[in-house]
């Protein structure tokens, strides 16, 4: 266990290494500088400006410093911010963007195991087939739409919940279930397939033959042998939500990273687009990290000695 | 039972030699692979009509140039915003009136529009028609799909393929590069080319299958290592076929269907990545249409004029939920354990 960790956490600190690298490099190759707009600036204004932000240092001694300052948490000064500090920055629209990312998860994958479950338990049946029609639609409109029609129609027509914003909690309730749609459906589904497999297996067989409930059956073997596989599925659909908040946070102006993001990228605010790139990467690799060993302690089947799962 | 033991011997006749030899027939004719699966596709109704939809769209968007009524990007400052209208259509949104105040005023004649001139789906903020912009931007949103999906094919399974078939060191080295490189969010991958490349047809589809081939490699690779220990290609190696020939005439033929069924799935992905980056603005570049750009017009107008986004979101949904119906409906067919 310890020796697959830390070949795990190698792994970790490598691939963030490489991401900051490329993102670095990336970031030096656009053409033009985030003064390019600013003719009237003289030579030495030019100079003493790129002079603050460290720009007039060679390349490699930019990376250096980019990384010495990355691992102490510091990703520079915003480009667009009045000079915030990009972690700054990042810290205050952390909350926001968390709340909802953990409300969707959770709503979305709750509900997908409860619609998942039904559709397998009736499988065959109209009710799996207005199951799957849900899920079908839930993963074929994308969120950015799902925002603006629930935006539309309850927020504004309906006046059931703010349209936009950000403040308590019936502030959250719209984003999250635009952002909840794509690991409703996708869990949905995963739970479906899993449990038609569980539900064909022996054991199964030998619960119904040993005369338990068909409530106890689903309950205490089809849908626990199910979960199991779930948590797999927990790194795509953090990688979901990322996506999912880009836009959702944008159409209801929550001031979150996701929000952020784009408009440091329409606004070419390099500093604050590397910070969210890494913020983003560190995340998921974490996220991932956490899964694989949840999944090697909940599921004895799953070896770590041979490192794959 | 009784009465059955009452039959007389003459009710019985023998059997002349030639007749049991039918009895070693196959009545069914044999049916190839791509036979049984097309077969099974057609017994799938909601696949199938999916599959028609898309080639109607695909047609469509492929014709647009020739059937749509006006340039897609053609501004006319004269007739911006206006309704759908269809001459001798009398149904409330498209008959060229829009809401106001909870009645409906007729805004070609607001605009002083000719009697003759109208727009099948109404025009957006700049006067052009919606319905040729639509035609126009599904077919760069299929295309970008189509360029990135192929891209995504051509990598992965070439990748795959290789990892798988070598094995060792090779597989080693090339699948901890998976690795890292899958746990990358794929957004970031696709943000910071965009950034750095700028929205194009090219750069977008380059971006989505940069973070997509990842899967098709890991698939790919191991389908290669279960049929490598199969004895045709055992076979194969001992009659001293080379690899590349083994791999074209054995290994990809025999994986069809993982390649196929994972294409399909890739489609969607792809054509909803497209709309995505276009939506916040880093995808394809105005005045070109895509489905993405569309809705992000249209959403600014949402309140008045919520055709403008509609219809471009309904045709992006229909492709999108047809897609995934074919890709489950050709998983199915092609997949020897839903066999019954």
């Amino acid at each position: 266990m310890a020796k697959y960790l830390l070949k795990r956490l190698f792994y970790l600190i490598l691939t963030l290494f490489l991401i900051a690298t490329i993102t670095f490099f990336m970031m030096k190759l656009l053409p033009g500088t985030p003064l390019s707009n600013e003719s009237k600036l003289s030579h030495t204004q030019i100079q003493m400006i790129y002079h603050t932000y460290g720009l007039d240092k060679p390349v490699w001694q930019q990376y250096l410093i980019y990384l010495a300052g990355m691992v102490r948490g510091n990703f520079g000064l915003s480009f667009q911010f009045d000079n915030q500090p990009v972690s700054y920055l990042l810290a205050t629209r952390m909350p926001a963007s968390f709340q909802l990312g953990i409300q969707a998860m959770i709503v979305g994958v709750l509900l997908g195991i409860i619609v998942g479950g039904i559709a397998a338990i009736r499988r065959n049946t109209w009710v799996d087939g207005t199951m799957t029609v849900i899920s079908i639609l839930m993963i074929s409109i994308p969120s950015f739409v799902l925002a603006i029609l629930l935006q539309y129609y309850i927020g504004l027509k309906a006046g059931a919940f703010p349209v936009a914003g950000w403040g308590n909690f019936s502030y959250t309730i719209l984003p999250t279930i635009a952002l909840a749609g794509s690991p409703f459906a996708t869990t949905a589904r995963f739970i479906r397939t899993e449990m038609v497999d569980v539900m064909s297996s022996d054991y199964i067989e030998l619960a119904k033959a040993k005369g338990l409930t068909s409530t106890g059956v689903v309950y205490h073997h089809a849908l626990r042998n199910s979960l199991i596989p779930l948590i797999t599925l927990i790194g795509p659909l953090t990688v979901n939500l990322m996506t999912g908040s880009l836009v959702v946070e944008n159409i209801f102006a929550v001031p979150g990273i996701g929000e952020q993001f784009v408009k440091s990228i329409t606004t070419n605010d390099y500093p604050t687009i590397m910070g969210i790139t890494m913020m983003y990467s560190v995340l998921l690799v974490v996220v991932l990290l956490i899964t694989d060993i949840v999944y090697g302690i909940v599921d004895p089947r799953i070896r770590l000695q041979g490192g794959r799962s | 039972m009784a009465e059955n033991a009452n039959v007389s011997n003459d009710a019985f006749e023998p059997l002349g030699k030639e007749e049991h030899l039918d009895n070693e027939k196959i009545a069914a004719p044999s049916l190839t692979f791509t036979q049984d699966a097309w077969r099974r596709l057609k017994k799938n109704k909601i696949a199938f009509i999916s599959m028609w939809i898309l080639l109607a769209i695909l047609v469509l968007s492929l014709a647009g140039p020739l059937i749509s009524p006006h340039q897609p990007n053609n501004a006319q400052p004269a007739y911006t915003n206006l309704p759908p209208k269809i001459p001798g259509v009398h149904i409330p949104g498209l008959d060229g009136t829009k809401a106001v105040d909870g009645g409906r005023v007729d805004a070609y004649q607001q605009q002083h529009v000719p009697s003759g001139k109208y727009w099948i789906l109404g025009t957006d903020y700049l006067g052009r028609d919606l319905l040729s912009r639509i035609i126009a931007g599904t077919r760069v949103s299929l295309a970008v799909a189509l360029i990135a999906t192929l891209l995504d094919l051509t990598v992965g399974v070439g990748y795959g393929l290789i990892s798988g078939w070598r094995g060792g060191r090779t597989d080693m080295i090339m699948q901890r590069i998976i690795e890292i490189l899958s746990s990358v969010p794929n957004l970031v991958y696709m943000i910071l080319l965009l950034v750095v490349m700028r929205g194009s047809l090219l750069s977008i589809s380059l971006a989505i299958a940069i973070s997509s081939w990842t899967t098709m490699a890991r698939l790919i690779r191991a389908e290669a290592l279960t049929l490598k220990s199969q004895e045709y290609i055992l076979a194969a190696r001992t009659l001293g076929e080379s690899s590349w020939k083994i791999a074209w005439k054995h290994l990809i033929p025999n994986m069809s269907s993982v390649i196929i069924i994972q294409t399909m799935f890739t489609i969607p992905s792809a054509i909803f990545f497209e709309a995505f980056l276009s939506y916040i603005g880093i995808g394809i570049q105005p005045p070109t249409a895509s489905l993405g750009t569309l809705i992000s017009d249209g959403q600014k107008n949402f309140q008045f004029l919520p055709f403008q986004m509609w219809y471009p979101a309904v045709v992006l949904m229909v492709i999108m939920i047809c897609f995934n119906l074919f890709a489950d409906g050709l998983r199915d067919a092609f997949d020897p354990r839903s066999r019954e």
